[in-house]
C-alpha cells in the first residue's frame, strides 16, 4: 500500500513537470499563449506562497498581495536604478518583500483568527499607500515603467529572455522548480511538521513547548520571501510594476487561487491559479462585466466547492 | 494657523464620525458571527444608490428614511441565502464569499446605475455655511454628525435595555450558552446581521449628501473601519466609537502639517497600538485571539 502510494505520487509528480517543461509546446495548439503559461506559474508560484501559510500553518493572511508588490517594485526599482542585472533584481524583490514581511510580521503574529485577518490586510494596505503616494519614485498610479528584463550573462554566453518569450518561460519555469524545491523541503522538514501540528491543534502544540508564535512568524517571513520572488517575476514579466498589484483584492486573488486549487495540497494552489488566469483571461475578453462572474466564481466556489479541485478529485479516487 | 487647525479637527471629527457608523455595523456582524463582511462597502453603496433613485418621489428626508432599511432588508436576504451556510466552517469562506460579494455589488451599481459619479442633492437649509467666519460647518456636516449620534445612542440603548441586544451581547461573549439557554441563534444572527448593514445603508445615504455617489466608493470606505475596529479592539464596540474618532482627528490633524500622509497616519496609529497594546485600546484579552 505505501509503495504503491509512493509509485503513484511519483507518477503525479512527473506528469506535472512533463506538462510544465512541455507547456510553451502543447498551449499554442490549444489557443493559449506561452506568456500567458508564465503568468500562471508566477501567479502559481504567489499562491503556494500564499498556501504555505494557510494552508499548512492554518493562518489566514489577507494581505499577501503587499509583499507581492513590493517583489515587484523591488526588482523594477533595482534594474532602473541600480544595475540592469536580472538575478540581482530578483535578489532584490525578494528582499524588500521578505523584509518587510518580516518586520510587520512581528507585530502581525500576535494576534490569531480573524484579528489576523483584519490586521494582515490592514498592514498589507499601507504598501499600497506609499506606493499610490509616492510617484516621484513609483510613478504613482500610473505604476513603475522604464525597465525591462536584461538578457541572462553566463559567462561564456548569453541567453535573450526579453524578446524570446520560450527563453523567459523556461527560466521562468527554473526559478519556479528551485522556490518549490525549497518549499517542499521545509515542508517535510521537522519545521514543516510542526507548522503542520500548530495547523491541526495550537493549543497542544503549545503544550508541548513549541514555541507557537515564534514558529508563525518564521512561516509568515519564508512566504513573504517566496512572495516577493514572485513578485519580482511578475515585473520582469510585465516591465513594469503597478500598484494594484499591493491592493487587498490582488491578496484575495490569491487566496482564492489557493482555495479553488486545494488549500491542503501542494500543488493545488497552482492548479486553482491556471483556472483562475485563464478565466479571468476569457472573461475580461468577451465580456466587461467580468467582475461580476469572477466575484460569482468565489461565491460558488465557497458554497460548493470548499475543498477546492483537488479535494473534489481526491474524494472520488477515495471513494 | 488656529484657524485651520480648528477646521482640520472638525473635520477629522465629522469624517471620524463617519467610520465610527460604518466600523459599529462591521463590528457588530464581527463579534457575534466571526464574519469579516468585505461587502459592507458594497452595501454601503447600494444604500447611497437606492437613496439616490428615490429622491426624486420622496425627497431627501423620504430617502433617509425609507433607503437604509431597504439595504437592510438587502442584507437580511443576502445572510440568508449566502451567509448563513458557512457559520460552522472556517471564517476563511465567509471572508472570501463576502469578497465575491464585493465584487458583484460594485459592478452590479456600475451596471445599474452607471460609472460615472452621482450627485445626490441635499435640501437647502442643510447646505448653506452656519457662519462666516466657520465657512467649513455647513449645515449638512451638522447634521450628519447629529444623525451619528442619535444612531449610535439609538444602538448603545437598544444594546444594553432590549432583549435582543441583551441576548446580542450574550452571544458575543458566547453564543454556545446562548443557545443552550434557547435562544434562536439563527434568528439572533440574523437580525444582528441586518442591523449592522441597516448602520452601513445610513451610512450610505450621508455619504451619498457630502461626497456624491460612485460604484467604486465603498472600497475605499471599508479600510478606515477596518482600522477603527483594530484600533478601538476587536469585541468592544465602544473601543470601534473611540477608534473610529480617534483615526478621524488624527489624520484631519495631519492633512494640517502633512497633507500627503494623512492617509498614512492611520496605520501608523494602528501600528503603534498593535505593538504597545496588541488587543486594541479597550479589547478585552482573550477574546477573538
Amino acid at each position: 500500500m505505501i509503495e504503491n502510494d509512493y509509485a503513484r505520487k511519483l507518477t503525479v509528480l512527473v506528469c506535472i513537470w512533463a506538462a510544465l517543461v512541455l507547456a510553451p509546446y502543447w498551449m499554442p495548439p490549444l489557443g493559449g499563449y506561452t506568456a500567458l503559461g508564465t503568468r500562471v506559474l508566477i501567479l502559481g508560484l504567489a499562491a503556494m506562497s500564499v498556501n504555505f501559510l494557510l494552508g499548512f500553518t492554518g493562518v489566514l493572511s489577507f494581505g499577501h498581495a503587499a509583499y507581492f508588490g513590493l517583489g515587484a517594485y523591488g526588482a523594477g526599482l533595482s534594474l532602473k536604478y541600480l544595475a540592469p542585472s536580472t538575478p540581482l533584481s530578483l535578489v532584490m524583490g525578494m528582499l524588500l518583500g521578505g523584509l518587510a514581511g518580516a518586520i510587520l510580521g512581528t507585530l502581525i503574529v500576535r494576534r490569531r483568527g480573524v484579528y489576523f485577518a483584519m490586521v494582515t490586510i490592514a498592514f498589507g494596505q499601507v504598501f499600497y499607500y506609499i506606493a499610490f503616494q509616492w510617484s516621484s519614485l513609483t510613478g504613482g498610479d500610473d505604476g513603475l515603467r522604464g525597465f525591462s528584463r536584461q538578457p541572462l550573462d553566463l559567462g561564456l554566453f548569453k541567453i535573450d529572455i526579453l524578446s524570446n518569450a520560450d527563453n523567459f518561460y523556461f527560466f521562468v519555469l527554473f526559478c519556479f522548480a528551485i522556490i518549490a524545491a525549497v518549499m517542499g523541503f521545509i515542508l517535510k522538514s521537522p519545521f514543516g511538521r510542526t507548522m503542520l501540528a500548530i495547523r491541526e491543534n495550537e493549543r497542544r502544540a503549545r503544550f508541548l513547548g513549541i514555541p507557537v508564535e515564534r514558529h508563525i512568524w518564521i512561516a509568515f517571513t519564508l512566504s513573504c520571501f517566496f512572495m516577493g520572488f514572485a513578485g519580482a517575476l511578475y515585473a520582469l514579466l510585465n516591465n513594469f510594476a503597478d500598484p494594484k498589484g499591493l491592493h487587498f483584492s490582488q491578496s484575495g486573488d490569491f487566496v482564492m487561487m489557493a482555495v479553488m486549487g486545494g488549500m491542503r495540497s501542494f500543488w493545488g494552489p497552482l492548479l486553482g491559479a491556471a483556472v483562475f488566469v485563464v478565466l479571468q483571461d476569457y472573461l475580461s475578453s468577451v465580456t466587461v462585466n467580468w467582475m461580476s462572474f469572477v466575484g460569482l466564481l468565489f461565491v460558488l466556489v465557497v458554497l460548493f466547492f470548499p475543498r477546492g479541485l483537488l479535494g473534489v478529485i481526491r474524494r472520488k479516487l477515495v471513494s | 494657523m488656529f484657524q485651520l487647525l480648528l477646521f482640520n479637527v472638525t473635520n477629522g471629527l465629522i469624517i471620524g464620525a463617519f467610520y465610527v457608523l460604518m466600523a459599529l455595523g462591521l463590528s457588530l456582524i464581527l463579534n457575534l458571527s466571526n464574519v469579516i463582511n468585505f461587502a459592507h462597502g458594497g452595501f454601503l453603496v447600494v444604500g447611497g444608490y437606492i437613496a439616490y433613485t428615490i429622491t426624486p418621489y420622496v425627497g431627501f428626508w423620504g430617502a433617509l428614511l425609507i433607503a437604509p432599511p431597504l439595504t437592510a432588508a438587502i442584507g437580511l436576504a443576502t445572510e440568508r441565502v449566502l451567509i448563513r451556510p458557512l457559520y460552522g466552517r472556517d471564517p476563511l469562506y465567509s471572508l472570501l464569499l463576502t469578497f465575491g460579494l464585493a465584487f458583484i455589488f460594485e459592478d452590479g451599481t456600475r451596471f445599474i446605475w452607471g460609472a460615472q459619479g452621482k450627485p445626490v442633492t441635499v435640501p437647502a437649509i442643510l447646505a448653506q455655511p452656519l457662519s462666516n467666519e466657520f465657512f467649513f460647518i455647513t449645515g449638512y456636516r451638522l447634521f450628519m454628525v447629529l444623525v451619528v449620534i442619535i444612531a449610535v445612542s439609538v444602538l448603545f440603548v437598544l444594546l444594553r435595555f432590549t432583549r435582543l441586544g441583551i441576548r446580542i451581547r450574550a452571544g458575543t461573549l458566547d453564543l454556545e450558552t446562548v443557545s443552550a439557554l434557547g435562544v434562536n441563534v439563527r434568528m439572533l444572527r440574523s437580525l444582528n446581521f441586518a442591523v449592522g448593514i441597516f448602520l452601513a445603508g445610513l451610512s450610505g445615504v450621508l455619504a451619498a449628501g457630502q461626497l456624491g455617489l460612485e460604484p467604486t466608493m465603498g472600497a475605499g470606505l471599508l479600510m478606515p473601519s477596518f482600522i477603527a475596529i483594530i484600533v478601538g479592539g476587536v469585541g468592544s464596540l465602544t473601543g470601534t466609537l473611540l477608534g473610529g474618532l480617534l483615526i478621524g482627528v488624527a489624520s484631519g490633524v495631519t492633512a494640517v502639517f502633512l497633507p500627503a500622509a494623512s492617509e498614512a497616519i492611520m496605520y501608523v496609529l494602528m501600528a503603534v497600538v498593535l505593538l504597545i497594546r496588541p488587543r486594541g485600546l479597550l479589547g478585552e484579552e482573550g477574546m477573538m485571539t
